[in-house]
């Protein structure tokens, strides 16, 4: 306790000033949050243009940016909707690899070959529904269900290719890999890619804000027992979940076919949940679950795409950008701590 | 008497201009125990983080022990000053032993490693004082809950505390278990020891009161001396006006009560209910009283479909109905406010609006799933108007309400739906007393116009004041039926007598 004499003036006043001072800290909280890492990725372009001597902020350069954010982008809406229910799936860069593996093999099929495009998505779904069922049904742990499926669909996508790489050079659809969309002719163009991640990232929004089942997903990650006793069919939004993310895998294993005309069940996807995990997390989604948005997962996917592309850009060697980029991973954690700090819990 | 060991002066604390605690005076002298009552939220568990260095007071105020002035700062510095708290929820780690949670913090070590037989050694006398039937040796969590109280008044002594403070330490023990405990703190009582007690139960206060201090809004609002020790007295100092007018009951089913809504029938988990049959009327107040643990929120979440039963069945207004999920039951128009509105209730993180519209969501939708958000807007509006939820927008999150008004956005979710069978587990623990009596008047409105209402409370001036007939439970039975007559009110006596099995509780 402090002595009396120096507190005696002021009682009245400090506790106002305690109280305005609360509601300014709240609101500053609440513009971090909606903002969330939006100014971080302006400052790393503005750096990284500056750095480059002006070679950022080309056409070129943002195509290519965005075409290598494009399937981590859609591989993140995915593990934004588990990762919103408090889940987490580590399988997605194998789930990626295996559709890839089934969508190319049924490619060289000469009638078949048109629909490599359905059959890679739907491989995806299909996995990430036996996923989900393990984990709604058999109440599993999520960490454990997609570490094993990581491992084992990792296996399938070998087995699917004989462990070999295999090349359809006239594989359909191709140009949905290396085509763009042409906005104004001459001017102004943007990869079909990145058109995909960007209707994902929509849809992935309309489900989440717009849908029954999204707040439903909302209330799952923020209070699972409660949700349970609210009449929620708690199993069904976690298959739910689990399968789309399947399903954007599926996705993502299609757009990199597409684009490399080739796929390898051994190499392909390697890692790519970590990208994704990150880009979530750097979004601002809680881990906990039931706190973020999908628009914090596009900006987290670019500030990654941004960080691969402005490293190369300014000469940084392959090795620091390992280390860079890990460090931004714990960045950002610290961050989603400091968040769940803040946020009105009482 | 001697001389007091503890002694607080002015003590006030202020939490963002709220006054949680102002000016207490509370005098305890060693060798007494000290009765400390009051509301959810009246200061009780303020006073005590005080005193234990969770939180520093507001200047001005002054705490002696001995006689001495103290500043109490950190969670250390209770213990230093001799102040040991035994809380409701044990602070007891499951997974180490006896011994090492008694010495916890402070281990014994030689040359860097664990002494764990002095340890042991150290700690064998005082279980022996405490007469406990385990050893030093043996893990926690095998431990019964009463044992595990024992443990953590042997650490308490074994800090050489001269202050224990308990917090409701019976909630989780056996009646058997109980008045091992009572007899304990006899014991300690005679070799001089200083206890504050807080409970809510009557009847231990009774049977343990050396005297009785009452806390409301955060002020001391008297302190009885044990002949002047009486129900209706403290509880009139607890509420602040005649508890007559603070309940509300202007609904009477009276001769004409409405035909029957629910009936469960022999319902049973194979656990902790054991074959229970209940009624409860079209406009009627039925409570559901019992000791904790008796099986009420058992029995609540077997009706619901939330647990698994072995045998029983329903009807709803007279026909069978199977009810497997919370979420056939809210379809069928039985709605059950949980009585852990933060852990099995509310979403903290999410907006008040969709907390109140999540279980018509579905029903409201355009296309089957697009939300409708004109309709959710208008009910959260309609809600917060209806039942005076107050709150910045309907938009902020539901964490960061009051107690009081976090229930009331809880109870709006559940009125959404129009239920013609409410259930309400607790309906005003950890609210505030003017939220309270506004519970109190919606749930009379709800009865009025002709829902069915079972109130599952432990607190039994509650019960008395809004049901018109009170069912008990104990040990998972139901043990009997209290009726109100026009000429014999409902009495806290006849209700305990069935809750605890016997005749008479004091006379």
């Amino acid at each position: 306790m402090p002595d009396n004499g120096a507190s005696q003036a002021k009682p009245a006043p400090s506790t106002t000033n305690g109280a305005a001072a609360e509601t300014k800290r709240q609101r500053v909280r609440m513009l971090i949050s909606a903002l969330g890492m939006l100014p971080v990725l302006l400052i790393l372009c503005i750096g990284f243009h500056f750095l480059s001597e002006g070679r950022f902020f080309t056409g070129q350069n943002l195509g290519i940016v965005l075409q290598q954010a494009a399937v981590n982008t859609v591989l993140a809406a995915g593990m934004t909707f588990v990762i919103l229910t408090g889940g987490i799936d580590l399988s997605v860069g194998s789930i990626l690899a295996a559709s890839a593996m089934a969508g190319l093999t049924l490619s060289k099929l000469p009638e078949l070959g048109m629909l490599w495009l359905p059959v890679s998505v739907l491989t995806g779904l299909g996995f990430g529904i036996v996923n989900g069922a393990l984990i709604a049904l058999l109440r599993l742990p999520p960490f454990i269900v997609t570490l094993g499926s990581l491992t084992a669909v990792r296996g399938l996508a070998r087995l699917l290719g004989a462990d070999t790489t295999v090349f359809n050079p006239s594989i359909p659809y191709a140009f949905i890999g290396n085509g763009s969309l042409t906005l104004i002719p001459g001017v102004a163009s943007i990869p079909w890619l990145s058109v995909i991640a960007l209707l994902v990232i929509f849809v992935s929004w309309l489900v989440l804000r717009r849908t029954v089942l999204g707040v439903h997903i909302y209330a799952v990650g923020g209070n699972e027992s409660a949700a349970r006793l609210a009449g929620i069919k708690v199993w069904a939004v976690l298959i739910f979940v689990y399968g789309i993310s399947g399903l954007f895998a599926g996705l993502g294993g299609a757009m990199q076919a597409a684009r490399l005309y080739a796929a390898n069940g051994l190499q392909l996807g390697q890692s790519y949940e970590l990208d994704a995990i990150t880009a979530v997390i750097l979004g601002g989604t809680s881990f906990v679950g039931g706190i973020g948005s999908i628009w914090g997962t596009l900006i987290g996917a670019l500030i990654i795409a941004v960080l691969s592309n402005g490293l190369i850009l300014i000469g940084v060697s392959d090795i620091w950008q390992y280390v860079i980029k890990g460090l931004v991973i714990i960045g950002a954690v610290a961050l989603d701590r400091y968040r769940l700090q803040g946020s009105a819990r009482t | 008497m001697n001389d007091p060991i503890l002694e607080m002066r002015g003590v006030s604390k202020t939490f963002f201009g709220i006054k949680a605690l102002r000016t207490v005076d509370l005098t305890v002298y060693a060798g007494e125990i000290h009765a400390l009552m009051g509301e959810n939220g009246a200061g009780k568990s303020t006073l005590m983080k005080i005193l234990s260095g969770a939180y520093r007071p507001d200047p001005g105020g002054e705490i002696r022990i001995e006689g001495h002035p103290v500043r109490i700062e950190g969670p250390l510095g209770g213990r230093a000053a001799g102040i040991s708290i035994i809380y409701q929820e044990l602070s007891l780690a499951p997974n180490l032993s006896v011994a090492e949670n008694i010495y916890l913090g402070r281990e014994i070590s030689r040359a860097g490693l664990l002494a764990r037989s002095t340890m042991r050694e150290g700690v064998g006398p005082i279980l022996k004082r405490l007469g406990a039937d385990f050893l030093p040796s043996t893990l926690v969590a095998h431990l019964s809950m009463g044992q595990r109280q024992l443990v953590e008044i042997a650490r308490a002594l074994h800090a050489r505390s001269k202050i224990l403070i308990m917090d409701e330490p019976t909630t989780s023990l056996s009646a058997a278990e109980s008045e091992r405990l009572f007899a304990l703190i006899r014991q300690l009582r005679s070799e001089g020891l200083a206890i504050i007690y807080i409970s809510h139960r009557m009847d231990e206060v009774y049977a343990l009161g050396d005297r009785v201090t009452v806390l409301r809004d955060g002020r001391l609002v008297g302190s009885l001396d044990k002949p002047d020790i009486r129900a209706d007295t403290i509880v009139r100092l607890m509420v602040g006006r005649d508890v007559s007018s603070f309940y509300k009951k202007d609904h009477d089913p009276g001769a004409g009560r409405g035909h029957p809504v629910l009936a469960a029938i022999d319902m049973a988990d194979g656990h902790r209910v054991k074959g229970c049959s209940l009624t409860v009327h079209a406009g009627e107040v039925v409570g559901l009283a019992g000791l904790i643990g008796a099986g009420r929120t058992e029995l609540a979440h077997l009706i619901i479909g939330a647990s698994a039963r072995t045998s029983g069945r329903l009807e709803l207004e007279g026909r069978p109905i199977d009810i497997r999920t919370p979420g056939a039951a809210l379809e069928a128009g039985i709605a059950y406010l949980t009585e852990d509105r933060k852990a099995l209730g509310l979403f903290l993180d999410m907006s008040c609006l969709d907390n109140i519209n999540l279980a018509v969501l579905g029903r409201d939708a355009k296309l089957g799933w697009v939300l409708d958000r004109d309709k959710g807007r208008e009910r959260a509006d309609r809600a917060f108007a209806g039942l005076s939820i107050r709150a910045a927008s309907v938009g902020v999150p539901a964490g960061g309400l009051s107690g009081g008004n976090q229930q009331k956005v809880l109870l709006s979710r559940l009125l959404a739906i129009a239920p013609k069978v409410l259930i309400l587990d607790e309906p005003t623990r950890g609210v505030d007393v003017g939220a309270k009596s506004e519970i109190y008047s919606i749930i009379d409105n709800l009865a009025k116009v002709g829902t069915a209402i079972l109130v599952i409370s432990s607190d039994l001036p509650e019960i008395i004041g809004i049901c018109d007939r009170v069912i008990v439970m104990r040990a998972g039975h139901i043990a009997g039926e209290v009726a109100r007559g026009p000429h014999s009110p409902l009495t806290q006596e006849d209700i305990m007598a069935l809750a605890t099995g016997m005749e008479h509780l004091d006379a």
